[in-house]
């Protein structure tokens, strides 16, 4: 009974497992099938007789006058900007939060809470105003502004965790040993924080290199398209397309898996610090 | 999509005083605010600022000219009327609110039964489930959007193909030609799906957290008292993480209220029978020939107003759990 029981719990879980799995590995297999196959009245779920020719053009031809790689420099450099700003911005105020006890303090969390929920999406307008007057439209300095700030409120609401379960004494002793507060932060602080740093840093570079409405709005010029803008273009001008399109899907959506699973378990821990303690 | 932290540790009750914890406020007065001065221009030029703009531009209007350079004139509350007046503002509130109400229920029900599931399982097999399951949570919105039209497409669509091998007698016939967007409602099935995929592994994760948290020994008498499991769940399990389910109850509700990337290559602007609020708003402000901000900005002010009042919950929920002490 017990044994039944253990192997219905583990086919459910496999079970799981292939519907989570099942769009992505079909995409994946979908880039490396020939035309013939894609199009087959009888899908099968590998390719046959796999092919690189999809990658092939993605890379090579170019999927409109522009080269597939500038849009890929242009999310990764995006990505990696909005990253370190907003890292070095949300150490900044989660340590205030989580070391200080001032005024508004509880009132500057329950904004961040507030900003979180505001639908940013709806803000496009406004903000596409701002940077059209400011002379920003096309300009990739506009977009990171924007992802700096749909990343910091949860990269601090993250970080203030960490933060404060860092002994105080810690740093206490570092004073005490004639350490300014500066290379305290440095030399004790910084160090402790790391893991909380790592997923945060990811959470923000996810959130740029997936973002894809303000993006759209605010790029004109296909030189400055990001990989989402492009591949919505990609999509809306060859819809019949699918071998190319799942191809550039596939170097779009796979670094992404890949980066999320390398730290999962720190971002779940660093989403779940508290919970599991009870 | 992963702005969640608070969502988990809702379920952690009063966090005890720390010696770690914030100290006296003497000394050092002008730190924090430095500190925090930077997040804090971010964020008023990039939230406050503009949900101001909204306010002011839903009673302006402003077009081509304005966008030009021509001063805004004012015109009252007549974007409102327009848009109060308008049969397809009423039909993409419809959509909104019963695309949530489907999307938030399939979503923590199968989220929930996931967590359950992973709580169960070996560590081995838990971890392969997890890791799986991580992949749907990852995917960029685009390329989910991208591949699930693909999945449901009419040449080549993999689902078509699988619903034609099932007996006819079972789900009808003929789905070989059968076109998934030819109508909203089918559409919104298919974004449904998408959705659904894409968020219930949050909820998986955040109710797995809670049921680690859990005095084991409560279930095992419940069990040693011959409940089932179906009654342990409601009597024990639920009533504890009940605030971890409010919290993902609201936050599943304000993410599903403005889905716009997934619609938005699914269905396009010019379908406007599929819209939701968001990409009405959209479409008025940006779709056209004739710019119309000041219409959009008035379906967006409504929009934010409904999540503000969704949002007054959650903050709520979190003020009293102690969260932002």
């Amino acid at each position: 009974m017990r044994r039944l029981r253990a192997f219905g719990l583990n086919a459910l879980g496999l079970a799981v497992f292939a519907v989570a799995i099942f769009p992505v590995v079909w995409m994946v297999s979908t880039a490396f099938k020939p035309n013939e196959e894609i199009f087959s009245t009888t899908p099968r779920p590998l390719p046959g007789d796999p092919t690189l020719e999809h990658f092939d053009f993605v890379l090579n031809s170019g999927i409109a006058e522009v080269s597939f790689w500038t849009y890929l420099r242009n999310s990764a450099l995006l990505a990696i900007v909005t990253v370190l700003v907003s890292g070095v911005l949300a150490v900044l105020a989660a340590t205030a939060v989580a070391r200080f006890r001032f005024r508004f303090r509880t009132t500057f969390l329950v904004m961040l809470l507030v900003v979180q929920m505001v639908p940013c999406e709806a803000l496009v307008l406004p903000l596409f105003l701002d940077l059209k007057r400011l002379g920003m439209i096309d300009n990739l300095a506009g977009l990171v502004v924007v992802y700096v700030g749909f990343a910091l409120p949860f990269s601090i609401w993250m970080l203030r965790g960490f933060v404060a379960a860092i002994p105080r004494e810690l740093e206490e002793a570092a004073a005490i040993d004639g350490a300014s507060p500066v290379r305290t932060f440095w030399t004790v602080l910084l160090p402790l924080i790391a893991p909380g740093l790592v997923a945060t840093s990811i959470f923000s570079f996810i959130t740029a290199w997936n973002e894809f409405i303000f993006a759209f709005t605010f790029l004109d010029d296909q030189d400055k398209y990001t990989l989402p803008v492009m591949m919505q273009y990609f999509f809306g001008n060859a819809s019949n397309e699918w071998g190319p399109i799942m191809a550039a899907s596939t170097l779009l959506t796979l670094p992404v898996i890949a980066f999320f699973l390398l730290v999962q378990r720190r971002m779940v821990s660093g989403l779940t610090t508290g919970a599991v303690k009870g | 999509m992963l702005d969640t932290a608070p969502a988990v540790r809702a379920a952690r009750g009063r966090p005890g005083r720390r010696s770690s914890g914030p100290a006296r406020p003497r000394r050092h007065r002008p730190w924090p605010y430095l500190l925090i001065a930077p997040t804090l221009v971010v964020i008023a030029l990039l939230m406050f600022w503009p949900m101001i703009q909204i306010a002011i531009m839903s009673f302006q209007k402003v077009g081509n000219r304005q966008l030009a350079g021509a001063p805004a004139e004012s015109v009252g509350t007549e974007n409102y009327r327009t848009v109060l007046s308008d049969e397809l503002f009423w039909q993409s509130l419809r959509s909104t609110v019963l695309f949530a109400v489907v999307a938030v229920t399939l979503t923590l029900v199968l989220g929930t039964l996931v967590g359950l599931l992973l709580n169960r399982l070996g560590r081995r097999m838990a971890a392969l489930v997890s890791a799986g399951v991580m992949v749907a949570w990852a995917t960029p919105p685009i390329t989910a959007a991208i591949i699930f039209t693909w999945l449901f497409g009419t040449t080549g669509g993999v689902v078509n193909w699988f619903l034609d091998l099932l007996p006819d007698a079972l789900v009808g016939g003929g789905w070989l030609d059968h076109n998934w967007f030819a109508t909203p409602l089918r559409t919104y099935t298919v974004l449904t799906v998408c959705v659904v995929w894409q968020s219930f592994p949050f909820v998986a994760v955040s109710v797995l957290a809670g049921l680690k948290s859990l005095p084991g020994e409560l279930l095992e008498a419940a069990r040693v008292d011959g409940a089932s499991a179906w009654r342990a769940f409601w009597t024990i399990t639920f009533p504890i993480l009940r605030p971890i389910f409010l919290v993902l109850l609201v936050l599943s509700i304000i993410w599903d209220f403005k889905v716009f990337t997934q619609l938005f290559i699914m269905s396009g602007m010019a379908n406007r029978d599929a819209f939701n609020l968001l990409l009405y708003s959209y479409s008025e402000a940006f779709g056209g020939m004739n710019a119309k901000l000041g219409l959009g900005s008035a379906i967006a002010a409504i929009l934010t107003l409904l999540l503000l009042a969704v949002t007054a919950v959650y903050v709520r929920i979190m003020v009293r759990q102690g969260e932002t002490s």
